[in-house]
């Protein structure tokens, strides 16, 4: 009995979760601002719904699984997100207007980055370019 | 019944996901679109597994998870350098 009421309150907080980050998916106006939408409460309801099935299925193989899931998912979603979210400024995404980073001579940019559309020879020599950056042109050095 | 619910509410989630797949302006909208839906499956994958009482599917769900996120980290690395594998 106790245990189908506390089943039913976690699937419900995580279908609220579900729908919340859905929601921020869909009307954010920006990929940074949708990425950070997508990632936390999607999380937090996906956990719970593992909690659901920890509870259901007790302290068994089935349930000992669940948790690893959980762990699984704080671990990777993260991850992936941070991933995307540096995949996008790397292309050259902007920002909303008023959103500046805090340090802009901290930042390793791409020589340029292109808004829309990739040059069609940037596989190979932007990485090229950035690798000859970084280790130092007689160009840049002037104290 | 309520568990039933849960699994239409989280398939028409995943249908709403998918507009932003559809018409994303830029190409990272559409990976995070799809990073969602994945998501979604490892929650209905959970449910089917309250639903039927078999628990096989717990374990279906930590593969859906895995494959998640290799398949966003492999669509990252494409997006950022044009080529996954040099």
């Amino acid at each position: 009995m106790i245990r189908t009421t506390l089943v039913i309150g976690l699937v419900v907080v995580g279908t609220f979760f579900l729908t919340v980050g859905t929601i921020g998916l869909l009307r954010l106006p920006n990929v940074y601002n949708r990425m950070h939408a997508t990632s936390k409460p999607t999380t937090l309801g996906t956990a719970s719904m593992f909690l659901a099935g920890f509870v259901h299925f007790g302290p068994g193989a089935e349930g000992l699984t669940a948790l690893v899931g959980i762990l699984f998912l704080f671990l990777t979603i993260p991850t992936g997100s941070h991933m995307i979210a540096r995949a996008a400024e790397r292309i050259g995404i902007p920002f909303v207007e008023g959103v500046t980073w805090p340090d802009p001579d901290a930042l390793e940019r791409p020589p340029e980055g292109t808004r829309d559309e990739r040059a069609p020879d940037s596989g190979d020599s932007r990485r090229y370019e950035t690798g000859a950056n970084r280790s130092g042109e007689p160009g840049d050095a002037e104290d | 019944m309520t568990i039933r619910g849960a699994l239409v509410l989280t398939a028409i989630l995943c249908v709403l996901a998918s507009y932003r797949v559809i018409r994303g302006p830029t190409e990272p909208d559409r990976v995070i679109g799809l990073d969602a839906i994945a998501t979604n499956v490892v929650a209905i994958a959970v449910l089917v597994a309250l639903l039927t009482d078999r628990g096989l599917f717990i374990t279906v769900s930590l593969v859906l998870a895995i494959i998640g996120f290799i398949a966003t980290v492999a669509v990252a690395k494409f997006l950022t350098e044009g080529e996954v594998i040099e």
